[in-house]
């Protein structure tokens, strides 16, 4: 055994940078999941699409045209026409950047104050762990959608309150997440060693609690993306989030609802579009627990 | 048993607390007077100065809550700004259907959840597997609104297939089965897909632990072995994300009422907000978190009864 | 002194030829029971022998057909009362299962389903293969609970695993294994994980209840003083194949394989006082799956190996003495030293 032991230490000298092996070992599980790839190829599709797509559209987003109405697809509009004669097309691929925008940020914002709260509470523990924890109970104990819907009544319609209100419902998984890693980092012996050294609270958590929850916290990100993509579109739907005539999906398939006899397309493409942008997401987040903590079931 | 509910209802109470606050704040929060807000937008400065007065919002703020958790508590929940009634009985009656379709759904979710979770766990790798999980995946990424709009279409004005029409349900309304057939599936859909992936990946951690092994050994059927072995130990955390979904569902619920357009709380709501009548929004909040809290409850009761490693008492 | 060649005079309960299981990954095939070849007569216990890795558990395992995927027993003969168990089909196996063999378990812990009673678990095994009806398995369990030496059985038989310490589960893990009287119990490490004072009551008992009941036991175990207190026969496993079988006598009077030289050596010697002279360990560890050596399996770890064990594979070969032996030392191409006595490696 102590052979071994000497064996394995000299091999970790000679081994690279064990941090671009780490990497290296994640991006080789990563590739090798199917959804990961599938997921993220598409992923990067999107947002291509979202930057660049508007200047390739055929047409305007925003031009009405009386003549062409509720014109099923065809080689001209290849999504057809809403009611106003708007070329569907164009409006998927302007709406994209608005999926994008309205999913990404409010992760962000329920990320940040999530991990705040998280780490915060996990760290410090005591009084502030239990106020934080039992306000996030709270913030759970409403249903999820209709916590942005309050929230939204309050600050009123518009998409910038949805993504505020998406993204205050999604703080208390990351606090939850966070703290629970923050707790098993914290009782970890190294952590002791380096407070022994005299490292100041700020230190110990930036350099050496963040970089261990990165994971979950990434993980549950991708996947927190995808719900808050569906949640906001189900505001938009219900007039509560993006406002006509912008060419949000949730807004464009209510818009469809009143044309169902005439023309399902309105209202079956841009659900289309949603199920795909968030289906992206589901897969690559799939994958990516998969490479990052195999033990993380969902 | 007994004081394990007993000290499982008083575990809520804080919660309880801290949501009739949230819900008292959010009428704070909002911008404007709220003398101006609850009377309504076209009130006279008079009706305003009354409703100030009714409401005692010249009162300090600790008084005030008091008389809100007062008034819940008693049942009065104040008035509506479009007709003036009691929130109370503009909310009783639209419960029924919101309840009623969120049972269903959740039952839905559970049959289905459950069993193609054990299907697919039990022929893990294998086409069946790889199916299910694949319409999981999709179950879990589609807009429920976007479902039910497509449902109606399918199957309320439906198509025709070889002579026969498939607009077998209606779109619209609660009550008849014809008109809870459609609803129920849209909104169980995404528990269903959620509860499918849990259970699959419960049961395979399950099925590789020693105990099957042993029943194995003690000559079970292979078929008992998954059944009553595997799958009620697989059911334990499968339990708890029935009760966290809940609440997803009672928001699913606001949508899938609008696109049927039944009668129920979810309705209620976003008609409520669209008309700025803020004590029914208000009080619909606090319904639903209500709702959302006594389901948690019942599900960790009944998870007390499953997990037989959980110290009752 | 007692014989392996008793063994041939009556039928054997069972008996095991080139029983070979393998473990199938993506890219290569492990070798997990490679050839393995034993008897245990009526009655009597054989001990199966070897360090984790060894094979020892697959080979139980494979006895009941229990092997799971990605597993596979690829060839070999189980002869249980004369009848192939391969041949048997799935439903004759699981009436074969928990009723004419048994087996318990190395985790009582784990092995035992968190969710049901004992009561109900040990039922079970009356309700499947003697029809009785729920209260009358329930009795029989309670009996059972008795028989095994638990306090307050009707009390017992109520109760959920965890519940109960850990010794206690593996009574109960006992009498679900014997309630249906089986003529083969096999017993993977079930001492093990158990405390030293609790280890030497399970075994106890196990011997109690093998002189009332009759039946033969299959002792898998790495721990030599249980062999020496509790078997008839032994088998020791290296690398997924027995390199020697022998009477316990003869095992531990005079060991033949370098290996069990070894393994005896591992063990601390209590009547002795061996001063500050180190345990006795065989060197290096057992390789990796997918570096088997070509010749003597052991060969590498061996202070005997010569040029022939790192080339072929020494066959098992029978002593004088009707034991089983599977070195070259004992063979007529042995190229090394031939006045080489295993035994002088032996620390006293």
């Amino acid at each position: 055994m102590r052979e071994e032991i000497n064996e394995s230490a000299a091999q970790a000298k000679a081994a690279p940078n064990p941090r671009i092996v780490k990497i290296k070992n994640f991006w080789k599980k990563l590739t090798s999941s199917k959804s990961a790839v599938i997921g993220g190829i598409l992923i990067i599709l999107f947002v291509l699409i979202a930057f660049i797509g508007p200047y390739f559209t055929p047409y305007s987003p925003f031009d009405t045209d009386t003549s062409n109405r509720l014109v099923g697809p065809s080689m001209e509009h290849w999504f057809g026409t809403d009611n106003y004669g708007r070329d569907i097309f164009s409006r998927i691929i302007h709406g994209m950047s608005i999926t994008l925008y309205v999913g990404f940020f409010s992760v962000f914002i329920g990320m940040t104050v999530g991990v705040l709260f998280g780490i915060v509470s996990g760290y410090y523990g005591g009084k502030v762990d239990t106020v934080i924890m039992r306000f996030m109970d709270i913030l759970l104990a409403f249903p999820g959608i209709l916590l942005a819907l309050a929230i939204v009544a309050v600050l009123g319609s518009s998409l910038e309150n949805v993504i505020i209100a998406v993204g205050i419902f999604s703080v208390p998984v990351f606090a939850r997440i966070v703290r629970g890693s923050t707790l098993a980092v914290k009782k970890l012996e190294y952590i002791d060693a380096v407070k022994a050294l005299g490292a100041t609270d700020g230190r110990i958590i930036f350099k050496h609690i963040l970089p261990n929850v990165a994971s979950p916290i990434i993980v549950q990100a991708t996947l927190s993306i995808a719900t808050s993509i569906l949640s906001a579109s189900g505001l938009s739907f219900i007039g509560m989030g993006a406002q006509p005539p912008i060419p949000e999906w949730g807004a464009m398939l209510s818009d469809g609802r009143n044309y169902m006899y005439d023309a399902t397309h309105i209202a079956t493409i841009p659900g289309l579009a949603i199920v795909v942008v968030v289906l992206a997401f589901n897969l690559f987040g799939d994958g990516l627990r998969d490479a990052l903590d195999p033990k993380m079931k969902n | 048993m007994f004081t394990f509910i007993v000290r499982r209802l008083l575990q809520t109470i804080p919660v309880l607390i801290g949501v009739t606050i949230l819900t008292f704040g959010m009428m704070r929060l909002i911008p404007g007077d709220p003398a101006q807000i609850m009377a309504g937008e076209s009130a006279s400065p008079e009706q305003i100065e009354l409703t100030r007065e009714r409401l005692g919002l010249n009162d300090p703020l600790p008084v005030q809550y008091m008389d809100y958790v007062t008034g819940i508590v008693t049942g009065d929940l104040g008035t509506s700004v479009r007709n003036g009634r009691p929130v109370s009985g503009e909310i009783a009656p639209r419960l029924r259907p919101t309840i009623e379709l969120a049972f269903y759904s959740t039952l839905l979710s559970v049959l289905i959840g459950v069993t193609a979770g054990v299907i697919a766990a039990v022929r893990r790798g294998k086409l069946s597997d790889s199916l299910i999980m694949l319409f999981a995946l999709f179950g879990l990424s589609m807009p429920n609104f976007w479902l039910g709009l497509m449902l109606i279409q399918y199957f309320a004005i439906g198509f025709d297939v070889g002579g026969i029409n498939t607009g077998w349900f209606l779109a619209s309304g609660w009550g008849t089965w014809q008109q809870m057939v459609l609803p129920v599936i849209t909104l169980g859909t995404a528990g269903a897909a959620i509860i499918a992936r849990m259970t699959r990946s419960s049961m395979l951690e399950v099925i590789d632990q020693d105990y099957i092994r042993t029943a194995r050994a003690k000559g079970v059927k292979e078929r008992v072995v998954v059944y009553r072995h595997a799958l009620k130990n697989a059911l334990i955390p499968v339990v708890t994300v029935v009760g966290l979904q809940f609440g997803a569902l009672l928001g699913g619920a606001v949508l899938t009422e609008t696109v049927f357009a039944i009668n129920g709380l979810g309705r209620l709501m976003v008609d409520s907000i669209n008309a700025r009548d803020f004590p029914i929004v208000q009080s619909g909040v606090l319904v639903f978190a209500f709702l959302f809290v006594l389901v948690n409850i019942i599900v960790d009761i009944l998870y007390g009864f499953l997990n037989k490693r959980i110290d009752l008492n | 002194m007692v014989k392996a060649t008793d063994i041939l005079d009556e039928q054997p309960i069972l008996e095991v030829k080139d029983l070979q299981t393998s473990f199938f990954t993506e890219k290569f095939e492990v070798k997990a029971v490679d050839g393995v070849n034993f008897a245990v007569p009526k009655g009597k216990t054989l001990g199966i022998v070897g360090e984790s890795g060894s094979g020892k558990s697959i080979t139980s395992l494979s006895v009941l057909r229990l092997i799971q995927d990605p597993g596979k027993i690829k060839g070999g003969e189980i002869l249980f009362k004369g009848e192939n168990l391969l041949d048997k089909s799935e439903a004759q196996m699981r009436k074969i299962r928990g009723n004419e063999i048994s087996m318990i378990f190395q985790e009582p812990m784990t092995s035992l389903n968190p969710v049901y009673t004992v009561g109900q678990q040990i039922s079970e095994a009356y309700m499947i293969h003697q029809n009785m009806s729920k209260k009358e398995a329930m009795l029989r369990s309670t009996e059972m609970l008795e028989l095994v030496g638990i306090p307050s059985p009707k009390q017992r038989v109520k109760q959920y695993p965890h519940e109960l310490s850990g010794g206690m589960r593996q009574r109960v893990m006992i009498a679900m294994a014997l309630a249906c009287d089986p003529e083969l119990l096999i017993a993977d490490e079930p001492t093990t994980a158990l405390d030293v004072t609790i280890q030497a009551q399970i075994l106890e008992l196990m011997k109690d209840l093998q002189d009332r009941l009759g039946m033969s036991i299959i002792m898998i175990t790495h721990d030599l003083g249980v062999v020496a207190e509790t078997c008839d026969y032994v088998a020791v496993m290296y690398m997924g194949k027995v390199v020697e079988y022998a009477s316990v006598t003869d095992l531990f009077k005079n060991p033949k394989h370098p290996y069990t030289v070894g393994l005896l050596n591992s063990l601390p010697r209590h009547d002795v006082d061996l001063g500050d002279v180190e345990l006795n360990v065989i060197k290096g560890s057992v390789p990796s799956p997918d570096n088997i050596p070509t010749g003597c399996r052991f060969a590498p770890r061996c202070p005997f190996a010569s040029d022939i064990c790192h080339e072929k594979l020494p066959h098992l070969e029978q002593s004088e003495e009707g034991n089983q032996i599977r070195c070259w030392i004992y063979t007529d191409e042995w190229d090394g030293d031939p006045e080489v006595n295993v035994n002088d490696q032996r620390s006293t």
